[in-house]
């Protein structure tokens, strides 16, 4: 078989080390005046003005289940989705790293439900394990609205 | 010039320009069958238009060319001399259209000569090409000096038509007989036609071009952007008094606005293009329904942006068919009820403000009321009660309810389910109004009124609760400053908090809460702005903590995460760069809790500026007093909710009295159950007119209602209206006329006789608002339908509108124009001339009775005396019943 080296952009939620396939990501960028929604699902950290765009402002911590994050100059993975623009709030930008495909495994039984959620199986790096973000089941925020009603 | 031949002309200039080029790239690979076709599509395009134009001259020329061209097709060899002939052909083309396009009809003359050489060549394909070098040579100068015709023998002509079988008319006989056009005069004219063109400009075909609708939505993206860019600079400028960009950024201000207006403008497409298809989908319906129809257009120029225009498109096209279909009786119906066979529907549009208002009318039998009323009781709508005491264009607007349709029958055309429910639908998404009226026998109007465009508009900006949102100004009546302590306050009734505005109470919500992002701050706060809001007829008030400027937003929509919000119409960028929501005055409107059938009822008289009371939505305050059953009043009658210390009330001659306002206030208990709290705060509804106020004593202070009042009139109980199903409880409707005289001895005692009355409309005029509150609703539940109006003018307004009134109730004292005046204005007027007019005054004497009979008053009636009004009523009713 044939393996295939694939580029992903990591970050960090809560500890966690997430990856992306580079091919998803527009662009990383610091947050910066995020206008909060009103009446919108609790992951949607607000909107924002990226070089003349709005942008969809998702909480990654909240969407994980997790406390929400210190307040102040957030980073984000801009990505782009049915022709919106999204941004997934992150704790902290990570390196690329060049993972081959043969090294991906599946969701591991023991994963937690919220990550398993979200995941598109998992790496085993050296000292860390790397969960692979399934960026369509992470937008499905409707979904996850509907699942809570 | 016919809008038909313009079109042609932009099109024909174009697919010409591109044979003229095709043409020499054909002859340098004639083998390129590609370039042929496409050539060949062109003049045959060209042709079939000609003739449908009735451009006989052209037609046949294009015919001829198309010929020979039909022969390199099918494989005849490409000469050069071919090809000269046909550029040749196609200068003497490009001459006709330009004459047609000055002169708007074809030139008289012929062109036998191009005619009989394309024929020749095309018979004799190559032979052409070796025989008549010259002749070619010289045709080719034709445009500047045509040859003269008559060389052309009649043999040649035959042959040249049998080859290339021509249009039946080809006139023929003009080659035997030429009346070639004199050369030098042909120059002159095409000189002339040369400087008129220069001179004028009006040259069409090089006036206007073809863009892309891509390329137009994207010069509009980017003006937005400008304009957003633009407001940014502004914003920074505001921060810096004496900045010397000031100037410089006015004049960037005013070019981005003219640009913006400019682009605009390349956006906006007459509505005609969305009814090109009706007058084929009427004639069609006409044959399939045995129907004659008429189908008038006018307004067709009036420009809308094409965005909008897409939005209205389908719905028109659906109205037509319903108009058609529903609103057009069958030839024998229409015939028998006296009127002509064919019927006709009237289609128009207009500007009106920043409105484009359509009408779709027809003269048919109307709306079928009685049918309606069935329908929107089997569809669980209304109840036949509620039903019962709607005026006929309540009824009428059942219409646009869901799913609803009266048609009987399915047809083909329409009455498939998908009905005006769904126009409504498509209107109301982009912010427009659709109303009906309908006159039974003489048909139906719709009329439809949207804005001009949908990509920019101006908004209020407001703060709440830290955040900004932009409130579009369209919805914006007026703003409202208030702090505790000052003129406007707000004022609480229980929970609910309101705004006393002139007269009126306005139901407040603060914008915080209604988003939830209030947290634990406090609500309660005395200090804000209120931005008073108009939705259709729903007025209320929305509290913010601030308000900053308005400015000129571009919406832009909201991520599909969103979109489920009804409060947000979209967002946008601020000037600073920020994004902020939108909100939706309509989705506000709602969550405050009124239907969107009762908006529209009423807009439309909202609209006319004045308010027609037959909407049936009225706020009721509802109290406790005396029993703990529910109590309640109109709540535009209460001037002010009060509770006063009780130790501030006083007594004198066994009346309870207040110091309200530099006066004394009579205290009136609702009831004898009701007594004076001995202690603490006693809770008042204050009444007040012209100067004087009293107040009722009550419990409590329950609740403020917004509903649909239906007030049962079985009580025989004094100071009671009767009563009425307020939140499903039975509730007492206090009647304020009885309790006024009991605080001043001069307003007299009002008593009470109602007798069961056909429902006459009544037109009420009169310049208290507060007697019009009072007698709207006790007229209407004497049986009688009210419309007001607050002065002569506004009364003789809806007069010549033609409403149909029965009766004139008019105030005598009134400033401007009086009673006296407006009686004899209407008694002037032939219309209304027998019209009977009821005058009502405070001042009863001898000599103003006689002045009344004099200007022509039927009757006269004290203010106060409410029995002997509506027994005037009655008898002027009945007189009309009678002569009816």
């Amino acid at each position: 078989m044939i393996e295939t080296m694939t580029e992903y952009v990591t970050a960090t939620v809560g500890g966690q080390l997430f990856g992306l396939p580079i091919a998803r990501v527009q662009d990383v960028f610091v947050l910066d005046r995020l206008t909060r929604v009103p009446l919108a699902a609790p992951e949607i950290a607000g909107v924002l003005n990226l070089r003349g765009r709005i942008v969809t402002a998702i909480d990654m911590r909240r969407r994980l289940g997790l406390a929400p994050g210190a307040v102040g100059k957030r980073m984000a993975i801009g990505i782009e989705f049915k022709g919106e623009s999204y941004g997934l709030l992150i704790d902290a930008i990570g390196e690329v790293l060049n993972l081959s495909s043969g090294g991906r495994e599946g969701n591991p039984v023991n994963l937690e439900p919220r990550l398993a959620r979200v995941s598109a199986g998992v790496h085993r790096l050296e000292d860390r394990l790397l969960v692979v973000l399934d960026v369509d089941r992470v937008l499905d925020v409707g979904g996850a609205l509907a699942e809570a009603a | 010039m016919d809008e038909l031949l313009r079109d042609f002309l932009t099109e024909t200039n174009e697919s010409i320009d591109v044979v003229d080029v095709e043409l020499v790239r054909f002859e340098h690979d004639p083998n390129n069958a590609k370039i042929l076709d496409n050539i060949f599509r062109l003049v045959h395009t060209i042709k079939g238009t000609c003739g449908f134009l009735g451009l006989p001259r052209l037609e046949a020329l294009t015919h001829a060319a198309e010929a020979l061209m039909g022969n390199f097709r099918d494989g005849a060899p490409v000469t050069s001399e071919a090809v000269t002939l046909i550029l040749t052909t196609i200068d003497r083309i490009k001459m006709l259209l330009d004459r047609l396009e000055r002169n708007q009809s074809e030139e008289a003359g012929d062109d036998q000569d191009l005619i009989v050489q394309l024929g020749r060549m095309a018979a004799g394909a190559g032979v052409a090409k070796s025989a008549e070098p010259t002749a070619a040579a010289r045709v080719a100068r034709v445009t500047a000096s045509p040859p003269p015709s008559n060389q052309v023998s009649l043999e040649e002509l035959e042959r040249a038509f049998q080859a290339a079988p021509g249009p039946e008319a080809a006139p023929a006989p003009a080659a035997a007989a030429p009346t070639p056009p004199a050369p030098a005069g042909e120059g002159t004219d095409a000189e002339a036609a040369g400087r008129d063109g220069e001179r004028a400009g009006e040259k069409i075909a090089s006036k206007s071009i073809r863009v892309h609708v891509d390329t137009l939505e994207h010069l509009m993206t980017m003006v937005s952007e400008l304009v957003l860019t633009r407001n940014q600079l502004l914003e920074i400028v505001r921060r810096h008094e004496d900045s010397e960009f000031k100037g410089p950024l006015q004049r960037l201000s005013n070019v981005t606005a003219e640009l913006q207006e400019g682009v605009m403008k390349t956006r906006m497409q007459p509505i005609g293009n969305a009814w090109q298809k009706l007058p084929r989908i009427v004639r069609d319906l006409s044959t399939e329904l045995g129907k004659a129809i008429e189908l008038e257009m006018h307004g067709a120029e009036t420009e809308l942006d094409r965005q909008v225009l897409e939005f209205i498109r389908d719905p028109l096209t659906h109205m037509v068919r319903n108009s058609a279909d529903h609103g057009l009786e069958m030839p024998a119906a229409r015939r028998a009820a006296g009127k002509p066979e064919k019927g006709t529907i009237r289609l128009s549009a207009r500007h009106e403000g920043g409105h484009i208002v359509i009408e779709i009318a027809d003269d048919g039998g109307g709306l079928n009321t009685e049918r309606i009323k069935s329908a929107a009781i089997a569809r669980n709508l209304a109840t036949a009660a509620q039903i019962a005491k709607m005026s006929e264009v309540q009824i009428q607007r059942f219409i646009f309810s869901p799913g609803f349709s009266t048609a009987q029958t399915v047809t083909s055309v329409s009455g498939r389910g998908v009905g005006l429910d769904v126009v409504r639908a498509n209107i109301d998404e982009i912010g427009g109004l659709i109303d009906v009226k309908s006159v039974a026998g003489r048909g139906t109007t719709f009329s439809i009124k949207i804005p001009l465009t949908l990509a920019i508009v101006s908004a209020l900006i407001v703060e709440a609760a830290g955040d900004r949102f932009a409130i579009p100004q369209l919805a914006v009546v007026e703003l409202v400053r208030v702090r505790s302590g000052s003129e406007h306050r707000i004022e609480r009734i229980k929970d609910a908090a309101v705004l006393r505005l002139r007269n009126k109470l306005l139901p407040l919500v603060h914008l915080k809460a209604l988003l939830k992002i209030d947290g634990d701050a406090d609500c309660r706060a005395e200090d804000g702005f209120i931005v008073v809001m108009q939705v259709g007829s729903q007025m209320f008030g929305i509290v913010v903590d601030a308000v900053f400027h308005t400015e000129e937003i571009v919406v832009k929509p909201m991520s599909s995460k969103l979109r489920h919000i009804p409060l947000f119409a979209g967002n946008t960028i601020l000037g600073d760069g920020s994004v902020i929501m939108i909100i939706e005055p309509n989705g506000i409107a709602r969550s405050i809790g009124n239907v969107a059938v009762e908006r529209d009822a009423a807009a439309a008289e909202h609209e006319a500026g004045r308010q027609y009371d037959d909407s049936g939505i009225e706020s009721m305050l509802v109290f406790r007093a005396g029993s703990p059953q529910p109590r309640a009043v109109l709540l535009s009658l209460v001037t002010r909710l009060e509770e006063i210390d009780v130790g501030k009330i006083e007594t004198a001659n066994g009346r309870a009295l207040v110091q309200y306002r530099g006066q004394l206030m009579p205290l009136i208990p609702v009831n004898d159950d009701v007594r004076i709290k001995n202690a603490g705060k006693q809770p008042l509804l204050v009444f007040s007119d012209e100067g004087r106020s009293m107040a009722l004593v009550v419990d409590e202070i329950v609740d403020i209602v917004e509903q649909r009042l239906d007030i049962e009139l079985v009580s025989q109980q004094l100071g009671v209206l009767g009563s009425a199903q307020i939140r499903g409880q039975a509730t007492e409707v206090i009647d304020v006329g009885y309790y006024l005289p009991l605080a001043f001895d001069d307003w007299q005692v009002w008593r009470e006789r109602r007798v069961a009355a056909a429902r006459h409309r009544v037109l009420l005029v009169d310049d208290s608002q507060f007697f019009r509150n009072m007698l709207v609703p006790l007229l209407g539940a004497a049986g009688f339908s009210v419309t007001s109006a607050a002065s002569a003018d506004e009364a003789l307004a809806i007069l010549r509108e033609g409403m149909r009134v029965d009766v004139v109730i008019t105030d005598i004292e009134m400033p401007g124009m009086d009673g006296f005046e407006l009686a004899s204005a209407v008694r002037r007027d032939p219309r209304t001339a027998s019209l009977p007019i009821i005058g009502l005054s405070s001042l009863v004497s001898a000599s103003a009775v006689e002045r009344g009979r004099q200007v022509g008053l039927h009757d006269y009636v004290a203010k106060f005396d409410r029995q002997g009004l509506i027994a005037a009523l009655k008898e002027q009713t009945a007189d009309m019943s009678r002569a009816a």
